[in-house]
């Protein structure tokens, strides 16, 4: 039990942090929805990949630094202590991009894996539909054969980054008269193919990150298939496996935040910092957010040995999305009235928990529900039998949908 | 970063989990709460001293292992997971933590190699009556060297050999060693939620009394003592709660009902992988209870709390839901999950309850002014 750098992980840590000294561009604009806010994330990832600080584990001939998993964690974590751009590229290089390194053929790795380490190109996620949103096989978006080309209807949703994303990677419908996960098929194809419509979605928060994706006769090679023919839900598992590997800490106001607006209000009964239910509430959110964190070390040790993080890592997002969303709500009641407010100027501390009160909802769907999260850990660290699937062995036509 | 045991400490746990596997299945404390003249497993006592687990913290020139507080970490989460009935947890991380945070020369030398070789048993004796330990919990005397009044509930008070009494003495606060087989000394047996352990009402009238550390630093003293215990307890806990949810997680998938396994219901599976989220918040925090124990670093009030309020959490959510995962059958006598119900409570609640823990939390984290 030592929480030091190993006299190896030591100097890496100390050549990261100068060279982050060194790199990181000053006050940089972070919103990639901006043109210059976008410039400076690709001119950011440029660098970082330029000095192997990219892709950290990926081999250096696809463009990553050739390293182990524990550099990426510590580089990581030093990277975090500084303001950088913003990171168009995590569904890229987190979640599509190894998939086409793990199932694609050597063409398109060859053309995709070095543009996207450099931040060239930016890569979304074609997955989820309005008839299936925890249930990924569901989906419905068909790709009908005609000669050398596939013919792609339907629609997509949930889609970050679409609208500026160049390449996206798409899960659709070959063969409806199969079983729900035998009759799909990978693809990656061209954001700006003819016949595709892009519209963002408003979410609660007020901001727009999803978007709706609609398919109308577009067009794609079969050279574009990624993996065999109706072969896509086990490619996508690989996609999906990186996906929750993907999703780290959620950010947002910590216990300390709370405790520091517990020093500036008061309840009936006197300073809000001496409430004992407030004092027990935040011991409760402390031993989850320190338990977190010191689960993170568990697996960065399982990484540094060499070895495979145990299933432990599979609790962070349930834990700390809900956590979020618990404390923000606790803060509100403190400020009373006052918690109404959402304006930065006018709210308690900058409206930081009003602001993640509106964005703790997103958290626990988002990247897997609460609900999948649990089930997912049922099944697969406490190996707990799988549910009845009424849909699992009729022919895909034949399920039954609701609206 | 390394952060969890060394393939050494690993082997350790190991080997003690096949020890206790053999020695200590869940009838060996059954056989303690079936049998009211018994409060513990002397021969399962005996074979651990055997082993020299009881000397693990204890430095060789007084008899122990010299080990860190990591190795003692991996004993205990295995002692917890087999629910063994031994005065382990008094006796060493309580008394022997004591007299090694406070103790004279003479006074290790005295007492802790007998400790090491299972010769004497100890216990702790602070409480007097309900609610948290303070200063004005402490109404027992100390005068020209002879103790009175009473304490209770002392966790091992009717078998141990050896006392750790917090009492007054000349108006101060201080911690005393009471040989408890010698005059003065009335131990009433209490009947407790958890009969697998024994506990007393020690009274003391003019029974000789020795102060341990210094005068006036009992309330302090007891502290760092209930610091360190509370983060081997936290093992303990860990380790009954992992065994609580195999114990549930095995009978969801045998149990069948409306013609397929209960494991396979939601209501069953999310409720195991609370437990199982619970459970590994609680290991992580007793990690870093461990390594501030180890290191003894600035942090360890702060990191004792986390890991005792973590893991109390953990053990008492996870016993009291794989009891209710058993249905009706983990209602009855013969089925082990009540063991695990009543243990979870007495762990819970003899190094001091999670609601004082939490308070202590928040008040050591104003104290290092973190927000």
């Amino acid at each position: 039990m030592d929480f030091n750098d190993t006299p190896e992980e030591a100097e890496y840590r100390a050549r990261a942090r100068d060279w982050l000294q060194k790199n990181v561009p000053k006050s940089p604009p972070h919103d990639t929805e901006t043109p210059t806010g976008m410039a400076a994330a690709k001119a950011w990832q440029r660098k970082k990949a330029e000095a192997g600080y990219a892709a950290i584990t990926w081999p250096s001939e696809w463009g990553g630094g050739g390293g182990a998993p524990w550099q990426a964690v510590i580089f990581g974590e030093e990277e975090a202590a500084f303001e950088t751009p913003g990171n168009p590229f995590v569904i890229g290089l987190g979640m599509c991009v190894p998939t086409v390194m793990t199932a694609g053929n050597d063409v398109d790795k060859t053309r995709f894996v070095r543009p996207a380490v450099l931040g060239e190109e930016i890569w979304c996620q074609l997955f989820s539909e309005p008839g299936g949103g925890s249930d990924v096989a569901a989906a419905r978006t068909r790709a009908v054969r005609d000669g050398d080309d596939w013919v792609i209807n339907g629609q997509k949703v949930w889609t970050s980054g679409a609208h500026y994303s160049d390449f996206g990677l798409l899960l659709v419908r070959t063969d409806p008269d199969a079983p729900k996960h035998k009759g799909l098929t990978m693809f990656w194809l061209d954001m700006k193919s003819p016949g595709i419509d892009i519209r963002p979605i408003h979410q609660m928060s007020g901001a727009s990150n999803f978007n709706e994706v609609y398919f109308n006769d577009v067009r794609v090679k079969d050279s574009q298939r990624v993996g065999a023919l109706n072969d896509g839900w086990r490619v996508s598992l690989v996609t999906l496996m990186n996906e929750r590997l993907a999703v780290g800490g959620l950010g947002g106001p910590s216990w300390r935040a709370i405790m520091r607006l517990a020093q500036d209000v008061a309840t009936l009964a006197g300073p809000a910092a001496k409430d004992a239910g407030l004092r027990e509430k935040i011991a409760d959110w402390y031993v989850q957010a320190e338990g977190l964190k010191y689960t993170r070390y568990r697996t960065q040790t399982a990484l540094s040995r060499g070895q495979t993080p145990g299933p432990e890592s599979s609790i962070g997002k349930v834990v700390s999305a809900s956590l979020m969303q618990d404390m923000a709500n606790t803060a509100l009641e403190l400020e009373d009235q006052f918690g109404i407010i959402s304006d930065p100027k006018d709210a308690p501390m900058a409206g930081v928990f009003q602001s993640a009160l509106l964005s703790a909802p997103g958290m626990r769907i988002a990247g897997g529900t609460d609900e999948i999260m649990r089930n997912i850990i049922a099944e697969r660290v406490l190996g707990l039998p799988q549910d009845v699937r009424l849909d699992k062995d009729v022919p895909f036509k034949d399920v039954p949908t609701g609206r | 970063m390394d952060f969890d045991f060394s393939d050494d400490q690993k082997f350790l746990k190991t080997e003690a989990r096949k020890f206790l596997d053999a020695r200590s299945p869940t009838s060996v404390a059954r056989g303690v709460l079936d049998d009211p003249e018994r409060s513990y497993d002397a021969d399962l006592w005996k074979a651990i001293a055997a082993q020299g687990w009881l000397g693990t913290t204890i430095p060789e020139e007084y008899g122990g292992l010299g080990l860190g507080g990591v190795e003692l970490c991996a004993i205990a989460e295995e002692l917890g997971r087999a629910l063994a009935p031994v005065p382990f947890s008094s006796t060493v991380y309580f008394v022997v933590e004591a007299l090694l945070v406070a103790g004279s020369n003479e006074q290790k030398q005295r007492w802790l190699p007998k400790i090491a070789v299972g010769q004497t048993i100890g216990c702790f004796a602070s409480s007097e009556r309900p609610g948290p330990l303070s200063e004005s919990q402490v109404t027992a005397r100390v005068d020209g060297g002879r103790v009175s009044g009473a304490k209770a509930p002392v966790t091992d008070g009717d078998i141990a050999d050896l006392a750790v009494v917090l009492a007054r003495e000349a108006g101060q606060i201080s911690l005393f060693l009471v040989e408890l087989g010698g005059e003065g000394v009335r131990r009433e047996t209490l009947q407790t939620l958890d009969p697998t352990r024994g506990v007393a009402r020690l009274v003391f009238d003019g029974a000789p009394a020795e102060r341990l550390g210094g005068a006036g630093e009992g309330l302090a003293l007891a502290q760092a003592v209930l610091d360190r215990a509370a983060i081997l307890l936290a093992f303990e806990q860990v380790g009954g709660s992992d065994r609580a949810l195999e114990m549930a997680r095995d009978y969801a998938l045998q149990r069948f009902a409306f013609g397929r396994p209960i494991g396979s219901y939601q209501a069953i599976k999310h409720k195991l992988a609370d437990i199982y989220i619970k459970n590994e918040l609680a290991r992580s925090n007793a990690y870093y209870g461990a390594w501030a124990l180890a290191s003894g670093a600035a942090e360890l009030p702060l990191a004792a709390a986390a890991a005792r309020v973590s893991a109390t959490e953990a053990f008492w959510f996870a016993a009291k839901e794989s009891l209710q995962t058993h249905g009706g059958m983990g209602y009855t006598w013969d089925v082990d999950c009540h063991l695990f119900y009543r243990r979870a409570q007495q762990l819970g609640l003899m190094a001091g309850g999670a609601k004082a823990w939490k308070e202590r939390l928040v008040s050591q984290l104003e104290r290092r002014n973190v927000a």
